[in-house]
């Protein structure tokens, strides 16, 4: 059973599980998906990327940034079939850029870039890509480079 | 009277010419107030009546010789300056990088014998106040006009002090033979310009970074720190590098994540940056960081910095993102050398390795403070107190730990658990005097009691950083310290502050100045966001969060402040309700991550301690506490209730009264897991 006690300016209020078990009454002001203020998620309303998703980490900031932009940006504007089929150079370009910096892209990342392919479904279609694409293809927060980079990302998830 | 009436008559047609000539130069050599009202008098003096007919002649003799004169001195010092911005160029490209100590003898000298010439002079040279109009963004090496360096680049070249800029601006010819890209910039060491520069290396100004990098495709950004190390992140400093089982750590800096993974302290590894020298010429731009350089000047006006060094790096952008130092006792700084010796003002990685050291080898370390830093500090080393043999004792003030945080009866309960964790709890201290004795130190507190230990780690707040505050003409605050900015954490048009330094202006919450590691990144992403014309206020509320041991953790929003009123709603907590269960769960790192990564699940390092809950009847084992103002929920703490900032966030978002508290408890289902 609950109970209240009050201490000076203070209440405690100690709660069991069934006295929380009836839905809150408590109103929230509706979210405005649209707010210009708001964090957005990686796609914004109008359908564009955005760049500065916390999720991407640091792909679009680094040394490979532009390549990797163009190639996530042919993917997701594709309106082929395979989607992303006509984005092979780009991808083979962000690829090329990306193994001169192991550092900051480590290459063993074929577990990760498929479960960064799932869960970058949100944005295409296709849940993997072709073994045409090489493996390093989206960024998320699963390949370990954003992992390093990902640390101050902080968004709500839209 | 009359006499002077007729001269003045006879004279008025030669001085309006006279004067016009005057004026036409005022206009084209751009201005400066101080100066004419020294044209005018002139004019009048130089065609002093002489009476009679005669003084035409007179004055007309007077003018041409001034204006010969003028012309000799004008090519005289064009020509030399030509000559010496030709051996400048010699000098760089043969690259040899001596401090020309003729050459500020040189521009001294010259400018206030120009300044002199300019008085008596009517007439002034073309003054390449085409200069000035040459300037503003332009090519990277182009000198700012206010310069009052003689050279057209920048460079590492000795400079003048600015008061006399105003004067030399105008006396001290430019070259006008400016080349169009100035000289080769990589050759320099430093660019000297950049469209992006960021004050401060930290964890708000690579955030920044970051946001301009993803906004601004093929952005140039220069990070400037007086720190040796590359951006990193500093909550590991106080938790995680201290549970490492690495007997190296503070070498690699490297920890191990809840989850299992391991990571650097710095956000990213050097090859990420380019080099300082190479960012002008980057095609796709990049990153750079040039480190161990202060900077100690700013000109707003001119929209350029001066380096210790005395380099000179102009901007299109500017972040102040310079952060604190720790503040220290006054007892201890008056205490003297030897207790200064024995003190640490955490904050660097450079103190955490000292103090890394100085743990391994004392027998007892006195923390005071009893904040997060404090605290966090405490539980650190207490836990070490077993393995080497070290006393940890921790003082404050406050009735208990986290006092001005929590609400006293939690602040209580905590420290219970801060004690529980080895360390010796010292309450309501106030530290009256330290004194150095037989190479221990002595603290006497005001109520008479004296504790003896080895060395002293002082956590008593951050003096946020406003050095360049004079220099730039920026606003402090008065109640929050920091520099003044508004909700778009803009300072001035080209300059924006955030992080620790930045007092802004929180729609929601009114203004404040925070000092997390959330709100750093926050900020400087939105600062970033801002500096590529996003103009968007602060919204997206920062949170922050604390652990003291295994057994509490927590995490909060908003502002908690204990002199609040305060709601919180309580259950019980199982095992699972550790900060450890919470992060092995969502497999996140660290905890602000958890909301946005959903990174993949590994096997969790095991934990030396055992996690136990006692089970009497006030137990604040898990729960939600509301801070209140004016009835308006405006601060939340999670406590050991984790993955559930969104909703808290929302709930201050929306700002709105709530009668029931127990009712908006029930949104975060603290019963679950």
């Amino acid at each position: 059973m609950s109970y209240c006690k009050q201490e000076g300016k203070d209440r405690i209020i100690f709660v069991t599980k069934e006295d929380h078990e009836a839905p809150s009454n408590a109103e929230l002001i509706a979210d405005d998906p649209n707010d210009p203020y708001e964090e957005q998620g990686l796609i914004l309303p109008n359908g564009d990327i955005n760049w500065n998703c916390p999720c991407l980490g640091g792909m679009a900031s680094g040394p490979c940034g532009s390549q990797f932009k163009e190639a996530f940006s042919c993917f997701h504007y594709s309106k082929e079939e395979v989607k992303g089929s006509e984005c092979i150079d780009n991808f083979r370009n962000m690829q090329e850029c990306m193994q001169r910096y192991p550092e900051l892209y480590p290459q063993e990342e074929d577990k990760e870039s498929s479960q960064a392919e799932a869960s970058s479904s949100s944005v295409s279609a296709a849940p993997t890509e072709g073994s045409a694409l090489p493996p390093e293809t989206d960024s998320t927060p699963a390949t370990s480079t954003s992992d390093s980079t990902s640390l101050i990302d902080n968004q709500t998830a839209s | 009277m009359l006499k002077c009436r007729t001269v003045w008559k006879k004279l008025a047609p030669l001085a309006r010419a006279s004067s016009t000539v005057c004026r036409q130069n005022v206009r084209r050599t751009g201005l400066t107030s101080s100066r004419i009202p020294a044209c005018v008098p002139v004019a009048h003096m130089s065609t002093g009546p002489a009476g009679g007919g005669r003084e035409n002649q007179l004055y007309i003799l007077l003018v041409g010789a001034a204006c010969v004169g003028g012309a000799i001195y004008t090519y005289r010092t064009v020509k030399g300056d030509s000559q010496r911005y030709q051996d400048r160029i010699e000098e760089i490209s043969s690259r040899s990088y001596k401090r020309a100590t003729a050459e500020p003898a040189t521009p001294i000298q010259s400018e206030p014998s120009a300044v002199d010439a300019t008085e008596t002079e009517v007439i002034l040279e073309p003054e390449p106040e085409a200069a000035p109009s040459l300037e503003p963004e332009a090519a990277p090496s182009l000198e700012p006009e206010a310069a009052p360096s003689l050279e057209s680049e920048a460079a590492p070249s000795p400079e003048e002090p600015s008061p006399p800029a105003p004067d030399a601006e105008v006396a001290v010819p430019e070259t006008t033979e400016l080349p169009p890209g100035g000289p080769a910039p990589d050759s320099l060491k430093v660019p000297s310009h950049t469209p992006y520069l960021l004050i401060g290396g930290g964890t708000a100004s690579f955030a920044a970074a970051r946001s301009i990098r993803a906004r601004d495709p093929g952005a140039k950004v220069l990070i400037v720190t007086d720190e040796s190390d590359p951006p990193y992140m500093r909550p590991p400093l106080s938790k995680e590098l201290w549970f490492s089982d690495d007997p190296s750590v503070t070498e690699t800096l490297r920890f191990k994540q809840w989850n299992g993974k391991e990571r650097s302290i710095y956000f990213q590894p050097p090859s990420f940056y380019i080099n300082a020298e190479e960012l002008n010429g980057a095609e796709n731009g990049g990153v750079a960081v040039l480190t161990g350089k202060k900077v100690v000047h700013m000109d707003v006006r001119g929209n350029k910095i001066k380096l210790d060094d005395d380099t000179e790096i102009s901007y299109d952008k500017c972040l102040i993102a310079t952060g604190g130092v720790p503040r220290n006792l006054q007892v201890i700084e008056r205490a003297g050398e030897e207790v200064m010796k024995k003190t640490t003002l955490f904050r660097k990685i450079e103190d955490f390795k000292s103090l890394d050291k100085v743990s391994r080898n004392v027998k007892s370390i006195t923390i005071i403070g009893g904040g997060f830093l404090g605290s966090e500090l405490a539980c650190a080393l207490g836990r070490r107190s077993t393995e080497y043999d070290l006393e940890v004792v921790q003082m404050f003030p406050e009735k208990g730990n986290m006092g001005k945080v929590l609400p006293e009866y939690l602040s209580n309960w905590t420290t219970e658990k801060v004690k529980s964790e080895g360390v010796k709890v010292i309450s309501e201290a106030l530290v009256k005097s330290v004194v150095c004795k037989d190479d221990k130190l002595e603290i006497k507190l005001k109520d008479g009691r004296l504790v003896k230990t080895d060395h002293i780690v002082a956590a008593v707040g951050l003096e946020p950083n406003v050095d360049l505050a004079k220099s730039a003409g920026l606003e402090v605050d008065s109640d929050f310290g920091g520099f003044r900015v508004n909700a778009e954490l803009q300072a001035r048009s080209n300059i924006w502050v955030a992080g620790d330094a930045a007092c802004f202006y929180d729609i929601r919450l009114g203004r404040r100045r925070v000092e997390h590691h959330d709100h750093a990144v926050v900020s400087g992403r939105l600062a970033g966001e801002n500096m590529t014309g996003a103009n968007k206020p602060y919204w997206h509320q920062s949170m922050f969060w604390s652990d003291l041991g295994p057994d509490v953790g927590y995490e909060a929003i908003g502002i908690v402040d204990s002199s609040l009123p305060t709601v919180g709603v309580f259950a019980k907590a199982t095992a699972k309700d550790t900060p450890k269960a919470a992060t092995e769960k969502s497999g996140t790192g660290i905890r602000s991550e958890s909301e946005t990564e959903d990174t993949a699940t590994s096997p969790v390092a095991s934990l030396t301690l055992a996690p136990t809950v006692e089970q009497h009847q006030d137990e604040y084992g898990k729960g939600v506490i509301f801070y209140l103002r004016d009835k308006v929920v405006v601060g939340i703490i999670l406590w050991n209730v984790f993955n559930r900032m969104p909703i808290a966030r929302k709930i201050i978002k929306d700002g709105e009264e709530h009668a029931d508290l127990n009712e908006v408890a029930k949104l975060f289902n603290i019963h679950d897991d």
